[in-house]
């Protein structure tokens, strides 16, 4: 019997050869999401125990493990940035450049950095998936779900939003 | 969406893009540091144990409904409490 289809009789041992195949990669995808080493090693483990609990809904014949896992890890993800705390969200693990651009201050970086963290999850999602990691988005749309066109008013509406809240604290100037 | 707002999303996003990319630095290359595998089976375990309920538990439910059979005009007010 092949691995995906042991893994969907509940095999433990196929969980086992399947975790250790993409775990890494689990990692890595939830990890540019979230940005915290140590939140995105507890969310792979969370995304391969939804995955566990799931393994009769997955068809080994039809389905993508890498694609299926994908799309767990990004809804793990998304209920992390919708839970935490702004404070918690705040990583130590990978702070901002230390040579900023010195035509941008401080101020603006500081408030820009705040503004981001306070996007609604779903936007900040597309938006950290789109802007900052450069993942198309057909890619995007297939991890969180939803189409590509929705993907696109997203991070259209998380872009609005970023300017509304640099404006708003009169740095838009600034910020261009 | 018109020609002009597409543009004018475009430049929006190449300005916010270039902007957030100083302050959050892409992550391609960031790598799992250690297996996973330990703390997986920690949890795997830690769900199949089975519910247990305390006996003190045990011991308050069964004096409720012996509480109960013994004074069942007692109902009404512990439904009130309630």
């Amino acid at each position: 019997m092949e691995l995906l289809e042991r893994f969907a009789a509940g095999d433990l041992e196929a969980f086992e050869a399947l975790f250790r195949q993409h775990q890494n990669e689990v990692y890595r995808w939830t990890v540019r999401i979230v940005r915290d080493t140590g939140a995105a090693e507890d969310l792979t483990v969370e995304t391969f125990w939804r995955i566990y609990r799931a393994h009769q809904r997955f068809d080994p014949a039809a389905g993508n493990f890498r694609a299926w896992a994908r799309r767990i890890a990004t809804n793990a993800a998304l209920d992390h940035l919708r839970h935490a705390r702004k404070e918690t969200e705040l990583s130590e693990d990978y702070p901002a450049t230390p040579r900023g651009d010195p035509a941008v201050s401080s101020e603006v970086r500081g408030q820009l950095r705040r503004a981001f963290l306070e996007l609604p999850a779903k936007y900040r999602l597309v938006a950290t998936l789109a802007l900052i990691e450069d993942e198309p988005y057909d890619q995007i749309a297939e991890a969180a779900g939803i189409s590509a066109a929705l993907v696109k008013v997203r991070v259209f509406r998380a872009v609005r939003m970023l300017r509304k809240k640099l404006s708003s604290f009169g740095l838009e100037a600034a910020a261009k | 969406m018109s020609n002009e707002e597409e543009n004018l999303q475009r430049e929006e996003e190449r300005e916010l893009q270039a902007l957030l990319k100083r302050e959050f630095p892409p992550l391609q290359n960031s790598e799992l540091q250690r297996d996973l595998w330990p703390q997986m089976l920690r949890r795997l375990d830690a769900q199949s144990e089975p519910f247990c309920i305390p006996w003190f538990d045990w011991a308050l439910a069964a004096a409720v409904a012996a509480a109960l059979l013994l004074f069942p005009n007692a109902i009404p007010a512990l439904l009130y409490q309630l």
